[in-house]
C-alpha cells in the first residue's frame, strides 16, 4: 500500500514512472513530484501507470490539474500503460477525451 | 420473517494511510461473499473515494477521529456503510434513516471539485446517504447472480 516514483528527464520530457497504489494516502508524494514540474511548465509530462494496481478520484483530480497547468504553458500531459480497469474510471468521468492516453508516442 | 444478514463493523482512524487497509478488507469480505473481480474492483474505488471524503473533511486539518465501515452482507447483495463520525450504530436504525441524497449533498460532498459521490454513484447499485451527525454513506453491490458449483458447472440463481 505504497507508490514509488521514478522520475527521468529526457530532452523535452520528464517521464514518470509509477509503482503501486495511487490514493489519498500515496498522492502528496506524487504532488511533491509534479509541483515544480507543472509551475517551471518547461517540459512536458508522460506518466506510466503500467504498474499501478489502484487509482480513484484523487489520481483522476492530480492529472486534470496537472493538465490545466501543463497546457497553460502549451505542454502536454500523456497518461501511458493504463489497464482497463483504470481506463474505465477516465472513461466514467469523461476525462479520455481531455488527455492523451496510451497514445503512441512520437519517439520511441 | 426476519432478514438474513451477517453484520461486521470496524472501527479506523479517519487518517489516511487506513484506506488501503479498508480496500483490503472489503476485497476479503467481497471475495468470500462470492462477489466477481470488477465487482471487487468497483466497489473498493467506490469504499475508498467515501473514507476519502471522511478522512478529509469529517475532522479538522489537524485532527483525527474515527471512520466506522459497516458491511452487511445478504444473500444476494452487499451493503458498506461508511459513516465519518466513528460513532458506532445500530445498522437497522441507520438503514431507516438513510434517504436518496439531492443536488445539494452533492455539491458539499464535492467541496473540492473531486469527482468521489460521481463515482461511488456510477460503481455502485444503491446509494444512500445521511447526514448530521457527520456523514453517513451506504452502498450496495449485488453479486450472485449466478454461482459455480464445485464440479464446475455454472448455476444461476434466480
Amino acid at each position: 500500500m505504497n507508490i514509488n516514483i521514478d522520475t527521468t528527464e529526457k530532452e523535452n520530457e520528464y517521464l514518470i514512472v509509477l509503482d503501486g497504489e495511487l490514493d489519498v494516502y500515496t498522492a502528496p508524494e506524487l504532488q511533491k513530484v509534479l509541483d515544480p514540474i507543472r509551475q517551471s511548465g518547461s517540459h512536458n509530462v508522460k506518466i506510466d501507470l503500467t504498474d499501478v494496481s489502484y487509482m480513484d478520484s484523487t489520481g483522476l483530480g492530480i492529472f486534470v490539474g496537472t493538465l490545466k497547468d501543463l497546457n497553460q504553458h502549451e505542454r502536454e500531459l500523456r497518461v501511458t500503460g493504463v489497464s482497463n480497469r483504470i481506463l474505465r474510471l477516465f472513461e466514467i468521468t469523461g476525462l479520455r477525451d481531455l488527455m492523451h492516453i496510451n497514445e503512441a508516442s512520437e519517439v520511441e | 420473517m426476519a432478514l438474513q444478514y451477517d453484520y461486521i463493523e470496524m472501527k479506523f482512524p479517519s487518517s489516511a494511510e487506513y484506506v488501503g487497509l479498508i480496500r483490503l478488507t472489503l476485497s476479503g469480505v467481497l471475495s468470500r461473499a462470492g462477489a466477481t473481480y470488477d465487482q471487487i474492483e468497483d466497489s473498493k474505488i467506490a469504499v475508498s473515494e467515501a473514507v476519502t471524503n471522511a478522512v478529509k473533511h469529517a475532522y479538522g486539518e489537524d485532527q483525527t477521529g474515527e471512520v466506522l465501515v459497516g458491511f452487511a452482507i445478504y444473500d444476494d447483495k452487499v451493503e458498506i456503510i461508511v459513516a465519518d463520525h466513528g460513532q458506532s450504530f445500530n445498522y437497522e436504525d441507520v438503514k431507516k434513516e438513510l434517504g436518496p441524497y439531492t443536488e445539494d449533498d452533492n455539491v458539499n460532498f464535492l467541496r473540492e471539485g473531486g469527482l468521489g459521490l460521481f463515482l461511488i454513484e456510477t460503481l455502485m447499485d444503491e446509494v444512500y446517504l445521511k447526514k448530521d451527525p457527520g456523514v453517513t454513506i451506504s452502498m450496495t453491490k449485488f453479486i450472485n447472480e449466478s454461482q459455480v458449483h464445485s464440479n464446475g458447472e455454472t448455476i444461476v440463481n434466480r
